[in-house]
């Protein structure tokens, strides 16, 4: 059967790229993009990052103009649109109360952020994932809050290093006994927990918020620990999930994400999906995982919807995860896997604070975290694409040691 | 086809010199991009937009 439309439901990164590989590969039927938010696609790492700078002007860093998508890339529009349902058997999205036919459709409706139980009564407390809510944050911050976050995972971290930046107090309070426990694993969240506390910044961990208080807006944050903080801002980054609730009853399998195989097909015929939505099996560790990265965004947008509209064999998607964070002037970059049996700093150390950590599961290279070695963490991201050994890995980093004197 | 990186935009991810080597050269002591020359041989114009839509940072300009 061959694909007349195809409609991509979220209109974030992977939304945009798929509408854009679609055209790429030389589909000429209809393409819709269906999006909740009111904006056009728009990217999110400047949120925590250029767009709470201060001193500068606030853009919604958008990625094509409404000319580029509509006229150029003949895609039809549908934003501020929220998808509530899904009938593959008549190929429909339902869609603020109408229908939109498919042929093929990709998935990307990314995720949502966990929220405080129990804070939505109160001015002044924001997660940080659209452009409304990085605007709300950024004007909490030129006007001097007091600012609390509430997780220390790279959003909580992002918006400390951006109120730092403007000299506010800091708290940020994390459950876990270390950050990043997940994302970089013991060791290493402990030594990056060091930047906080470097940098002026009341880290407290093992700690659970209880509630937030205030009269209309947030004037302080109950801990577990029995203390309180006065906070005019508080930031919550404690994760998000997977956004398929308007999946149910529609019968493609949902597992923490849309469960995908490693071309990023559902388990329902002409059904893709890609982005924060997606658990897909990635063939570079033989294992099933939802990334939510900026780079496999992109790339399994692009892939979901060049196999959705099927001009060409299906393509696999296998990747080894990276993404980066910047902390107080930091630069720090994972690649691979964090699950791993050991992990040791090959090259440099937290003083002066430039160093590589590696990361070993079984014999193999599996993981590598970097603080200010730009110029390196790549070519541990190939190695680990090439099942390295850990004894070559740790070869290669002794034959690099890092030059203390250069400047990140 | 004509590229050039924005150096201004250019953050050292090197996503760029994986996608397209021979194009995309790096800084060693920050692994910021640069090319040589901005003309792109036919056979490298794939690679190169590929290297422009895996940037994060949106720095490399294509003209076509």
């Amino acid at each position: 059967m061959s694909v007349d439309r195809l409609v991509v439901v979220g209109a974030s990164l992977a939304g945009l790229r798929a509408v854009e590989a679609a055209r790429r590969a030389g589909f000429t039927g209809s393409v819709t993009l269906i999006g909740d938010e009111p904006h056009l696609p728009y990217d999110r790492p400047p949120l925590s990052k250029a767009v709470l700078e201060p001193d500068t002007a606030v853009d919604a860093p958008t990625f094509r103009s409404l000319d580029t998508l509509h006229r150029e890339m003949r895609v039809d529009l549908r934003l501020g649109e929220r998808a509530a349902g899904l009938d593959p058997r008549r190929g429909v999205v339902c869609v603020d109360g109408t229908e939109v036919g498919y042929d093929a459709l990709v998935i990307a409706t990314g995720s949502v952020p966990r929220m405080l139980p129990g804070a939505d009564h109160l001015d002044g407390v924001h997660a940080l994932r659209t452009i409304d809510d990085a605007r709300a944050i950024r004007a909490a911050l030129d006007g001097g809050a007091r600012t609390v976050l509430v997780g220390a995972g790279f959003i909580g971290a992002e918006v400390a290093s951006a109120a730092r930046k403007r000299a506010l107090p800091v708290t940020i309070v994390e459950a876990l006994e270390v950050p990043l426990l997940h994302a970089v694993g013991a060791e290493m969240g402990a030594a990056l927990a060091e930047l906080h506390r470097r940098n002026g910044v009341d880290l407290h961990c093992g700690v659970q918020v209880l509630g937030v208080e205030g009269e209309q807006h947030v004037e302080r944050v109950r801990l577990s620990d029995g203390t309180a903080v006065d906070a005019d801002l508080v930031v919550v980054g404690i994760g998000s999930t997977p956004a398929t609730g308007w999946l149910d009853g529609s019968g493609v399998t949902v597992e923490a994400g849309v469960v995908c195989d490693e071309t990023l097909a559902s388990s329902t015929p002409g059904i893709y999906a890609a982005g924060d939505v997606v658990q897909w099996h990635n063939p570079a560790f033989g294992e099933p995982m939802r990334l939510e990265h900026w780079t496999s965004a992109a790339e399994q947008g692009a892939i979901a919807a060049a196999n959705a509209v099927a001009l060409a064999p299906a393509k696999t998607y296998a990747t080894v995860p990276y993404f980066w964070s910047d902390w107080y002037g930091h630069r720090i970059q994972f690649v691979g896997l964090a699950a791993a049996d050991e992990v040791s700093v090959a090259a440099g150390s937290l003083d002066p604070e430039r160093f590589i950590a590696l990361y070993r599961r079984g014999d193999r290279l599996i993981g590598a975290l970097a603080l200010n070695c730009p110029a390196q963490i790549m070519k541990y991201r190939a190695l680990i694409a090439k099942n390295a050994s850990w004894s070559d890995a740790l070869e290669f980093a002794q034959a690099r040691p890092l030059a203390a004197t250069q400047s990140h | 086809m004509k590229v050039r990186v924005d150096a201004d935009r250019c953050q050292g991810h090197t996503l760029c010199n994986i996608a397209a080597p021979s194009m995309f050269r790096l800084r060693d002591e920050d692994g910021h991009a640069y090319v040589d020359a901005p003309e792109v041989r036919p056979e490298l114009e794939a690679a190169v937009r590929d290297a422009g839509a895996t940037c994060p940072e949106r720095a490399i300009q294509i003209e076509e």
